[in-house]
Order: structure tokens, then C-alpha cells, then sequence
């Protein structure tokens, strides 16, 4: 089974509609070790997006969802999430393409691209105690999954399951980037809340899959 | 949490609507995409200056548009940078052919949004050049941290580099004097309450009646250390000992002295504290021939304030004494 753009279409709506049930715990975590709306930016970036799916054009491809969810995004959202998570989505766009279905294979390099996108500006690595905890892993489990031969639903599900692991990972670390890094040491045992909302978005990509 | 507020998602469109009706002889506003400019802008072969960053710290940047300072501010949501639409809008609003700068302060999200606006600004053919401001001593800036924030000094960055566009220096040299004041410029705040951001409704961090957090960011981020609180003049020596060391200050400088207030602490405390340090800089034989005391970079209702010390050279005496005429800064016309 492959996804088109009804499942890129019902993955950022769910996406979207994870943001906003989560928007309060997205919020918290940040209070604890940033500046306390990352839920609302979010929320603001994702019903945005939202509202210019309602006016998709027919005919449109996967690439064409992702590229108006980075453009919307980077234009709405604001902070560093804005850049990041837009950048995730353009490279995410730019490494699909053209196509109408994606294969294992394809959602295996959108799910790179996107991570690659976010170092690209954020300069992260593993252990920085940012979203890049949850993707890399989700990238890794994604790309062991395309080698095994799994289908598609399973390798998003499996990268879910990364995402989530990664973003519990990030409990015990001291932060290298963003404002989390001015916590020091305080910022131990506080979840980032940028790796949760990955966690969010992968979890929406699999549970649509899923159902497609 | 009691504000003076309508819907939460409103505020700053509001704030910024009222700024415009209470200063039409020194701005106009753009609602959407939200940015103030100042009222004769463009100013034809002049440097257009662009600030801008999370709202919740006015005066700074809305209230310091004007002649002699800056161009064009953009502001964002509560204590979130501005999206790279609004910033290139103000960037164009402002360019007189001469180029624009952005005086960018040193959080993650303003950098990589300003420097997005940046790169579209280039394609459209305007030259910008960008300053990032990390003035604050609070953090260490290592591999390890975002690096240092940018905090009240922003505030002298941009008037000394307003003063250098306003009589006519080009980008390179109004770019390269928003630097120098930057190295030579070293902050370091305290906080006595915290923030509430409006639409989350809870302060932004807590602490107990008799602790202060020393080293506070602008947006309540914490600092170096959380102690129990003492008389001012302790308080300001724990600030102004990381900051002398730091550039470091000597015997014989001349200084601008800067008390800021955070917002919610009286005027009346911040002369205490400025009487404080004045004495102990002058204790060290340096020479306060500058000073600026109020509230200009705030952090919502916070209760605090800060403390920034400026090298000054002859250069930035004279550009710090030019004229300035913005809602928050004016002498000399």
C-alpha cells in the first residue's frame, strides 16, 4: 500500500488536531525549562494550515500539503519552532516531489529530509535535549523498518514509537540549544517540549496511515 | 491574573493600534503584516535600522522608532520573535537605497527568523546587514548554551546606531558601530517576581516570597543562581562584579551607567539602586560620564532590573548625544 495526498491531507489535520487537544501540555513542559507557549504557537502555526487546506487545489500532491504546511508554518508560528518545524516541512516537500503515491521507501526520505532540515538551521545533535532527540531516532527506526521490507503503516509506527522513546529520552539531559540551555543543570527532568510535538505529528502520520 | 487586556490573542494588535493613534508625529503601523515605522520613513540615502523580537519588553523596540534611532520595529507575540513576513515587510518599508540593518537579539528563535527575512530581503535587492546582540554576562556563552542573551544594552545598541544612520554613515560603518557598542556593553539582571504572559495565565517561573533569581533573562528564563533576598546595594554588587570582570572594566574608563527596570518595580527603587552603583564603580575609579535609568526592557509586570555598563570612546559620547525623537527616548529636538 502506498500514501497519497488524502493521507498527507488527513495527517496534518489530525496533526493539527493532536496540537490543539495537547496545546495545555505542550504549554507546561515549556514553561518548565523555556518560555511557556510552545502549545500556543503551535496551535496558532497548525489552524492556519488548517484553514488553507480547506482551499487545496484539486490535483494536488503530497509535496504540495507539505510545502503549504512550511510556508504557512514559518509565516505564522514565530519563536524558533516557526523556522524549524517549517524548514522540517519544505526539505520534507523538496525530497518527495512531484509523486502522487509514496512508498515505504519515500516516507523513509520525507521523514530524513525533514530532520535534516531542522539541523540545517537549529544546529542540533542527539543528546541537546531538542526535537532533534525525537527525530533522529524516528529517522533511524524508519530507515530499519524500509530494510526490513515493512510496509509503510509499520514503518510509521515504528518511528512514532522512536519519536516517543526519543522525547522521553530527553528527561535526564542538560540542553545545548535553545532557551533550555540557560537552565544549566535545572533543566534536568523536564521533557522538551519541541521532541513532544514531534512525537505528536509522527504519532498523527502513523494513525492516518493506518486508517488509509 | 488581573490584566489590563480584551481577548488575549488581541493584545499586541491592540497595543500596537494605540501606539500608533498616541504618536502619529513619530510612527505609522502596519497591522498586517504588524510593524511600526517611523513617520517619515523611507528616508532616501539613509540606513534603514530594523529591531524587533518577542512583545512584553516595551518600551523596546515600538517605543524607540524615531529620528535617530530606529527605522522600523516588529513585533512579535508575547515573548515570541516576529515570523520573517512581517520583518521583510518592515525591511522594505524602510530601505532608502542605502540598505538596512537588523539589530537581532541573541535567542534562537529571533536569529533564525530575522535571518530568514534577511535572505528574502536579499532577493528582492536590498542590501541588509545583521548585529546580534549578546550583552547579558548572566550566561556563559560556550559550545553548550544558545550563547549569551541579548538584553537591556539592545537598548544603547540602537541608539548609538541610530545616531551613526542619521547623519549619514553607510551600512558597513552603521553595521560595524552597532558592533563595537555591543562588545563593549555588559548586563546582568535580577528578578524580584515573576512574569505572566497573557495568554498562558500562570507566571512563567515562581518564586517564594523571600527568593530572587539572580541573572533573570527578559523572558523569566533563569539566570546564574536563586538566593534569598537582601538589601539593594548587596543585590547590586552581586550584578556589577560579573559584569566588570567580564569586559573587563578598569581604572580610568568612561562609562555609560544603565539601570533598567523590568516593569513592575518602582522608579523610586531604581534610583536606590543606581545610587549604588554609580558609588561602586566610582569605588573603582571608573567614571560614569553617561546614564540612562527607567524602564526601557521590560519583561511584562516583572518586579527587578537590570544593570548595563557601556565603554564609551569619544565616538560613542558624541553619537549617544545626538539628537533622538522616539516615544520612549527624545532630547536634543
Amino acid at each position: 500500500m502506498n500514501l497519497n495526498v488524502t493521507w498527507a491531507e488527513a495527517w496534518i489535520r489530525e496533526g493539527a488536531r493532536v496540537i490543539a487537544e495537547h496545546r495545555a501540555e505542550l504549554n507546561t513542559l515549556d514553561r518548565a525549562i523555556g518560555d511557556g507557549d510552545h502549545g500556543e504557537n503551535m496551535d496558532r502555526g497548525f489552524q492556519a494550515v488548517v484553514l488553507k487546506l480547506d482551499a487545496l487545489p484539486a490535483g494536488s500532491t503530497p509535496g504540495d500539503v507539505l510545502k503549504l504546511v512550511a510556508t504557512t508554518l514559518i509565516s505564522t508560528v514565530g519563536g524558533a519552532s516557526g523556522p524549524l518545524f517549517g524548514t522540517a516541512f519544505l526539505k520534507a516537500a523538496v525530497a518527495v516531489g512531484t509523486v502522487g503515491d509514496l512508498d515505504a521507501a519515500a516516507v523513509a526520505a520525507l521523514i530524513a529530509a525533514a530532520r535534516d532540515g531542522i539541523v540545517l538551521r537549529g544546529k542540533a545533535v542527539v543528546g541537546d535535549k531538542t526535537m532533534i532527540d525525537a527525530w533522529t531516532p524516528a529517522v533511524d527506526a524508519a530507515a530499519a523498518a524500509r530494510n526490513a521490507d515493512a510496509s509503510v503503516v509499520t514503518l510509521l509506527q515504528q518511528a512514532a514509537d522512536a519519536a516517543a522513546a526519543g522525547a522521553v529520552s530527553t528527561e535526564p539531559l542538560v540542553a545545548h540549544k535553545g532557551r533550555a540551555s540557560y537552565l544549566g543543570e535545572r533543566a534536568i527532568g523536564h521533557r522538551d517540549p519541541g521532541a513532544e510535538s514531534t512525537t505528536l505529528l509522527l504519532r498523527a502520520a502513523a494513525e492516518t496511515a493506518a486508517r488509509a | 491574573m488581573k490584566k489590563l487586556i480584551n481577548d488575549p490573542k488581541n493584545v499586541v494588535t491592540e497595543a500596537v493600534a494605540g501606539f500608533a493613534v498616541a504618536h502619529p508625529d513619530l510612527v505609522r503601523v502596519s497591522l498586517d503584516p504588524i510593524y511600526i515605522v517611523r513617520a517619515d520613513a523611507p528616508v532616501a540615502g539613509k540606513v534603514g535600522i530594523v529591531s524587533g523580537g518577542g512583545s512584553g519588553h516595551e518600551p523596546m523596540h515600538g517605543g524607540l522608532v524615531g529620528v535617530g534611532m530606529l527605522d522600523a520595529a516588529v513585533p512579535g507575540a508575547v515573548f515570541t520573535s516576529p515570523t520573517p513576513d512581517p520583518i521583510l515587510a518592515a525591511t522594505q518599508a524602510v530601505d532608502g537605497g542605502a540598505g538596512v540593518l537588523h539589530i537581532v537579539k541573541n535567542y534562537t528563535g529571533d536569529v533564525l527568523n530575522f535571518e530568514t527575512a534577511a535572505d528574502l530581503a536579499l532577493a528582492e535587492g536590498i542590501e541588509v546587514a545583521s548585529v546580534i546582540i549578546n550583552d547579558d554576562v548572566a550566561v556563559k556563552d560556550s559550545l553548550y548554551t544558545a550563547g549569551r542573551r541579548g538584553v537591556a544594552g539592545t537598548v544603547l545598541v540602537e541608539k548609538i546606531a541610530g545616531a551613526a544612520a542619521e547623519r549619514g554613515d553607510d551600512l558597513a560603518s552603521v553595521a560595524a558601530v552597532a558592533e563595537k557598542v555591543n562588545a563593549s556593553v555588559r548586563s546582568m539582571g535580577v528578578a524580584l517576581t515573576p512574569c505572566v504572559v497573557p495568554h498562558a495565565g500562570k507566571p512563567s517561573f515562581t518564586l517564594a516570597d523571600d527568593e530572587i533569581e539572580i541573572g533573570i533573562g527578559i523572558h523569566g528564563e533563569p539566570g546564574r543562581e536563586r538566593i534569598k533576598m537582601e538589601p539593594a546595594d548587596a543585590i547590586v554588587d552581586r550584578l556589577l562584579g560579573p559584569i566588570l570582570e567580564d569586559l573587563p572594566f578598569a581604572s580610568g574608563d568612561k562609562v555609560l551607567l544603565f539601570v533598567n527596570g523590568m516593569g513592575g518595580t518602582p522608579q523610586v527603587e531604581l534610583y536606590v539602586v543606581f545610587r549604588r552603583a554609580a558609588e561602586a564603580l566610582a569605588e573603582q575609579g571608573i567614571d560614569v560620564t553617561r546614564t540612562l535609568v527607567g524602564n526601557f526592557t521590560t519583561s511584562l509586570e516583572m518586579q527587578g532590573m537590570s544593570i548595563s555598563v557601556l565603554k564609551l570612546d569619544d565616538e560613542l559620547t558624541t553619537l549617544w548625544d545626538a539628537p533622538v525623537a522616539t516615544a520612549a527616548l527624545r532630547w536634543g529636538r
